[in-house]
């Protein structure tokens, strides 16, 4: 494998159409003047101004976001505690169930984790509203924030700590001023996975919202089961520009980081 | 003495609560969440809210226990609900074979690439997994309708003469499935490859092994857990996907999610859709362990 073959240009070339033609489509038509698909009706950015002055899509968009910033930070941090625990404490009673209950939830299909978060709060007379959303989100992005800081802890070099520790300086705190402070490209990662996972998510919020409380998702959602209309190409192309944004800016982060460590 | 005893009593209660956090919070909103499940499963529908009647009732000093197995014998005798079963996995493992047999050549060339070109090219695989499925699988409607891009497009080169019906077919769910969790199925693929040890097929190459062959016999082989990691990624959560069959497919696909959606949101029959959920993770049990074992051998 030391040059790319043919073979290999190929098979990237078509794995990156495949990837990326749908999203090009859907870009290049919100733009359409046209309401139809397959008629190019001149460049306007026409759609883009009806779904900025539709309230009802921006009164989801600030639920979505309230949500999902709100759950990232909470799964952020219990992720960094349960990533902790994972890596520096090998042995302790129970530790194979939260092995478990951490990793199901990465493939454990979405309407069995809502239906059971549901009757949850159902049982626990909880109002089902924005609250109960959060709650939901942050215990299904918990996991994939844990694997992102998971990783991250384990190739950390412990002779920096146990250097710290030597000098004096309790455990916990060596780990606060001397590990904490290498692992942030892996705390922005892991909030910035969550919040987009849980900015993304319809089934579980569907199943755990009440009446009167609608994601973005769910408010696209209900627009694409009338019908396909320009509007939601604009709000994709909208939400995806926020995505790499974030993706690029999180990329610099960790390569900036990495250049630092590397120099130190 | 003392003081060493009592810092270290510290250091141990600092790390029961520690553990404690998470561990709380997974019981409450993870785990007991299914045990609850599994009881209201048991339960008979009723009108009002909650809409299920209780398990237990007091009558006067004795406690009864209701435990109505109806549901289950319902869902697994029903021609409906077994075919909605079979149905998901079928479509499953279908594009679950599919979507290796795109994912793998794809990943071994990002992994024959030079490492700088590398990072970016996996960067370019997660971009499409961080947006939007929603997103994403609408951005198919629009490419497969009647009047949709696709059929545009065929229709002017001239190789059909009217519109294909692709949108609301199996054909679509498949095409959606596929293109949805590529990316689960690349990435751990291509990790695997990338820190496999080349020096292996030089090895082989050295002893006269021609390159196809030196793939199947050495490469190959040595990358089945990734292969094996993909495939439960994927697998385990499409049979249970309601997104992509609600919008891509049509009414006479069912499958095992949507099923689940329609019980609880149109039927509103709250311990027969508990009780199709219950099922589903019956079915789902061996590759979920399967995937954790690994994952956690992994990890260790």
């Amino acid at each position: 494998m030391t040059k790319p073959s043919w073979f290999n240009r190929l098979s990237i070339l078509f794995g990156f159409a495949f990837l990326y033609l749908p999203i090009v489509v859907l870009v290049i038509y919100s733009f359409n003047g046209s309401k139809l698909v397959t008629v190019w009706g001149g460049f306007s950015t026409q759609w883009y101004a009806t779904v900025l002055s539709n309230p009802s899509i921006i009164e989801g968009a600030k639920v979505s976001f309230l949500v999902a910033a709100v759950s990232a930070t909470a799964a952020t941090i219990l992720g960094t505690l349960a990533a902790v625990v994972m890596v520096r404490l090998r042995r302790f009673r129970g530790r194979a169930l939260l092995n478990g209950m951490l990793l199901a939830p990465m493939v454990m299909p979405e309407v069995v984790m809502a239906v059971s978060m549901l009757l949850m709060f159902v049982t626990l007379g909880i109002d089902r509203g924005p609250l109960t959303i959060t709650l939901a989100h942050t215990t299904f992005t918990l996991c994939f924030a844990t694997v992102v800081l998971q990783s991250r802890l384990v190739e950390l070099d412990p002779s920096l700590e146990e250097a710290a520790r030597d000098l004096g300086c309790p455990p916990p705190k060596a780990f606060v001023s001397v590990a904490l402070p290498n692992m942030v490209p892996a705390i922005v990662s892991a909030w910035l996975l969550s919040f987009t996972l849980s900015l993304d998510d319809l089934v579980i919020s569907s199943f755990t919202t009440g009446p009167g409380a609608s994601t973005l998702p769910m408010k696209i959602y209900s627009q694409i089961k009338f019908g396909v209309t320009p509007e939601i190409n604009a709000i994709s192309t909208i939400i995806l520009g926020i995505v790499v944004l974030g993706l690029v800016a999180a990329q610099l982060v960790s390569r900036r980081s990495e250049q630092k460590a590397s120099v130190a | 003495m003392s003081t060493v005893a009592t810092s270290f009593e510290k250091a141990n209660w600092g790390k029961r609560l520690l553990i404690a956090i998470p561990y709380a919070w997974l019981l409450v909103l993870f785990l007991a969440p299914f045990a609850l499940v599994a009881g209201i499963s048991l339960s008979t529908v009723r009108l009002g809210m909650p809409p299920f009647e209780p398990l237990t009732a007091w009558d006067g000093s004795i406690l009864n226990l209701r435990l109505n197995f109806e549901n289950f014998l319902y869902v697994l005798t029903d021609d409906t609900y077994l075919l909605a079963y079979l149905t998901s996995l079928k479509i499953a493992a279908i594009s679950t074979a599919a979507m290796l047999l795109i994912a793998y050549p794809l990943a071994y060339g990002i992994a024959s690439c030079a490492p700088s070109s590398r990072s970016l090219l996996v960067f370019l695989v997660i971009v499409p997994f961080w947006s939007s499925m929603l997103i994403r699988v609408y951005s198919w409607m629009s490419i497969l309708r009647n009047d949709g891009l696709l059929n545009a497009l065929l229709l002017k080169l001239g190789l059909i003469a009217e519109p294909l019906r692709i949108l609301n077919t199996e054909t679509a769910i498949y095409i959606g499935i596929i293109y949805t969790y590529l990316p689960f199925m690349v990435l751990p693929i291509y990790s695997n490859l990338s820190s496999a040890d080349k020096t292996l097929i030089e090895a082989a190459r050295d002893l006269g092994c021609s390159r196809i062959s030196a793939f199947w016999r050495v490469t190959f082989p040595l990358s089945l857990p990734g292969v094996l990691a993909g495939c439960a990624l994927v697998f385990i959560p499409v049979v249970g996907e309601f997104v992509i069959p609600d919008l891509l497919g049509g009414a006479d696909t069912q499958m095992i999610g949507r099923a689940i959606w329609l019980e609880f949101f149109n039927n509103r029959d709250w311990p027969m859709a508990a009780a199709v959920t219950i099922v589903l993770m019956a079915l789902l049990v061996v590759p979920i362990v399967y995937f954790q074992s690994r994952q956690s051998r992994e990890r260790t």
